[in-house]
């Protein structure tokens, strides 16, 4: 694998809130993925929240002040930032400068940090030029045949217009077998607080989704936003399907569900 | 239904449509089939995001202009012998068009499909003083033997199946029963051919007026239009002062993306430029042309951070595209307009705090924005009225408090780690029944678990495992420098 020659050496990781708490090994699949194709990752300790669910709410008083706090702790390096959800890509991306316009320190910093944050499929593909990821460049033993369908979420599609770059990843994975799902681009109804204020509607836009996925006939939907994964879950879960959730990085990770080697992280 | 917020609450109205098989049937039958049109008519225009750039770009300009845009077709009406009227709302549009009726002793009018005479509710106030109303459009002559309202803005009766416009056409105008569209609308044209002869007085709407020529452009694709604008004495027409173009040529560049958008035509079977009234010696036409412009808050939008909502016009593709309008239907919005534009234009004219459950009907995934011919940014406009009524005080109190502490937690890093943990626990004890899984969750949470479970956190949180794995390569180098 060659990388792009002006590909950065470093990225900071803003593994964002869910991955945190309810996904970390998708977040440790990001880490690893980097560090195989040479990136070393920085993580700055002080990172929460970028402050989505407040903004989507409305209560933009709140998140304007955990847009400031995200913005103090990323722009203390200088290394690009790599987030693994499209949503919360989108919200560094656009709205962070759109809510600051207004503020004479954070309105600057917020374009600045805009203009070196990128989706984690975006990194990859865009940034580091990884065209394809093949046998050689994960160590995966994959025996059987992955069937997998892949989900687009929403920011990540129509929010930072990321087509290509997650499917052309999953494409070069040895083993695996994209299947298409009906409607792919359609939303799984998450919408963050949309789910619980208004979870009719919510609960029958998941309803037609989890049907596509289902008649997929895949093990594992993969997505690139642990937010619409674990709703898309949690409704396969409440239905007593058997397909799993994954994140784009985990069908990419080089090392699946083992430990850490020491080889991963010295030259 | 018009601007005022009605009775039932938004939630009572969403129960209500999503246990709507028949609407779902109808819907899903329309929506699906728009959808696949619209594709394919605008693959059929060369250049077809060009000129999406470009419709967009005449819309911004002309808005940014208004004023002198609306003198100029004042102006160039007037000069063609037609009459312009402003009105500043709706009761002051109705009480004009009634007294063009009383002037004229007209009894009977006949309407073609206005959007602006729903959002004032006219048909209520002709008929108040006994003049005989129909509708001539057939999706609206279908709403109005059914006693209903629009539900789509360019297919009024989208929530009725064939089949059951069958069964009233049956019933309201005594035909035999048929679901076949050919023959409901041979039998509903012949009924509405009497109401044009008779007519005193036709209304209708305006889908662009243009300010070099005076012109009025009506597309429509059953020629009810056409009677309507030119058999009656008196014709009215009816248009949200945003409706103007500069010139012709702007005009066209519309044309050619408003059919696509709308039902996938590459233009409407009919297309209506209407300048002046009945010249002398011309054959047909009416006596006279009134053009009324209606206002009703669009000025106040103009100057504010969802004015570009004004640059609509009115495809209805953004309703097809819709996920929300597709399991709820146009009627449960409560408003003139549904859909992704009538969650941001509804609170816009009638004010956030009486609408502010509509900003919140949408996961924000941004169909609406990817379809807009003119690129309006819907999602962002939801989500500046979601602000706005926050300011308003219209949010839950239980969230307004939740954002806040979590805002408050969120910008500090130690009772984060803290509050994250803690949350950890708590899920993992309610969810050790559930193999990590809970069933439940408390109320105000429990939307939530209504069809969905919701998993428990992490045993390790992602930041203990990336600090466990740095701590290894640590020793480890630590090891070599040793060996060393
Ligand atoms: S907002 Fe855009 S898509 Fe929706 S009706 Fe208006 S012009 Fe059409």
């Amino acid at each position: 694998m060659t990388l792009k020659s002006d590909a950065p050496r470093r990225a900071q990781l803003f593994a964002t809130c869910l991955i945190e708490t309810l996904r970390p090994e998708a977040g440790m699949a990001v880490v690893r993925v980097l560090e195989k194709l040479g990136v070393t990752v920085e993580f700055p300790d002080a990172q929460t929240c970028c402050g989505q669910p407040a903004f989507n709410g409305g209560a933009w008083q709140d998140a304007r002040a955990m847009a400031k706090y995200t913005l103090d702790v990323l722009s203390k390096s200088k290394a690009p930032i790599v987030v693994p959800s499209g949503s919360c890509a989108d919200m560094l991306v656009h709205h962070y400068p759109e809510l600051l316009a207004s503020d004479p320190q954070y309105g600057p910093l917020a374009q600045e940090i805009s203009a070196r944050t990128y989706e984690f499929s975006q990194f990859l593909v865009d940034v580091l030029g990884v065209t394809k990821i093949s046998a050689s460049d994960v160590s995966r033993l994959t025996h059987d045949v992955l069937r997998l369908t892949y989900h687009p979420s929403c920011h990540l599609l129509r929010g930072l217009n990321i087509t290509q770059a997650p499917r052309e990843l999953l494409a070069g994975v040895e083993g695996v077998n994209m299947v298409e799902m009906p409607s792919a681009t359609e939303c799984c109804g998450f919408g963050g607080l949309f789910a619980i204020k208004m979870a009719d509607i919510s609960s029958a836009m998941l309803a037609r989704k989890l049907d596509a996925i289902e008649s997929a006939q895949v093990e594992t939907v993969v997505g690139c936003d642990v937010s619409c994964l674990l709703h898309i879950a949690g409704g396969l879960h409440r239905r007593g399907v058997n397909i799993t959730t994954k994140h784009l990085a985990e069908i990419l990770d080089p090392a699946p569900n083992i430990q850490i080697t020491e080889e991963m992280y010295l030259p | 239904m018009s601007l005022h917020s009605p009775n039932v609450t938004f939630h009572e109205r969403v129960e209500g449509a999503l246990r709507d098989e028949i609407l779902h049937t109808a819907l899903d039958r329309a929506t699906g089939r728009f959808q696949n049109l619209r594709v394919t008519a605008l693959a059929s225009l060369p250049d077809a995001e060009r000129v999406r750039d470009r419709a967009r770009l005449i819309r911004a300009h002309t808005l940014a202009h208004l004023d002198t845009y609306l003198e100029q077709f004042a102006a160039k009406v007037e000069q063609a012998g037609g009459q312009v009227h402003f009105a500043r709302d709706a009761n002051a549009l109705n009480e004009i068009v009634l007294e063009i009726a009383r002037q004229h002793k007209v009894q009977s009018v006949v309407k073609g499909k206005s959007m602006i005479s729903e959002e004032t509710e006219l048909n209520h106030a002709l008929q108040a003083e006994n003049l005989r109303v129909v509708e001539t459009d057939l999706g609206e002559y279908i709403i109005q033997l059914a006693g209903e309202t629009p539900s789509h803005i360019i297919v009024p009766a989208v929530h009725k199946t064939k089949e059951q416009i069958g069964a009233l056409l049956h019933e309201k105008i005594s035909i035999p029963y048929t679901a076949d569209p050919a023959q409901m609308t041979a039998a509903a044209r012949a009924t509405l051919r009497r109401e044009f002869l008779n007519a005193d007085m036709g209304i209708s709407g305006v889908n662009f007026g243009v300010a070099e020529t005076g012109t009025i452009c009506l597309v429509e694709n059953e020629g009810n239009g056409r009677l309507t604008t030119t058999a009656p004495r008196v014709h009215v027409a009816l248009m949200g002062i945003e409706r103007i173009v500069p010139t012709l040529d702007d005009l066209s560049v519309m044309l050619q993306v408003l059919a696509r958008s709308a039902t996938g035509q590459k233009i409407t079977v009919y297309t209506n430029l209407l300048t002046g009234a009945r010249r002398n010696g011309e054959g047909d036409g009416p006596n006279e042309l009134h053009i009324v412009l209606l206002d009703n808050g669009r000025s106040r939008v103009l100057g504010t951070e969802v004015a570009e909502i004004l640059y609509c016009i009115r495809c209805g593709a953004c309703l097809n595209a819709c996920p929300v309008y597709r399991e709820i239907g146009g009627h449960a919005y409560g408003s003139v307009y549904p859909g992704p534009v009538g969650a941001v234009l509804t609170p816009a004219l009638g004010g956030v705090a009486q609408w502010s459950d509509l900003p919140q009907a949408s996961s924000l995934c941004g169909a609406c924005r990817e379809v807009c011919p003119v690129r309006i940014d819907i999602p962002r406009m939801l989500l500046v009225e979601r602000d706005e009524a926050v300011r308003a005080g219209k949010m839950a109190w239980w969230l307004r408090l939740g954002l806040r502490v979590y805002s408050v937690t969120a910008t500090h890093p130690a009772l984060f780690r803290l509050a994250t943990t803690t949350a950890g626990w708590g899920t993992r004890a309610l969810g050790a029944f559930g193999k990590g899984w809970l069933k439940r969750l408390p109320p105000p949470l429990n939307g939530w678990t209504q069809s969905r479970d919701f998993p428990a956190f992490a045993k390790k949180s992602f930041r203990a495992q990336y600090r466990e794995s740095r701590h290894a390569e640590l020793i480890h180098l630590d090891d070599n420098a040793f060996r060393e």
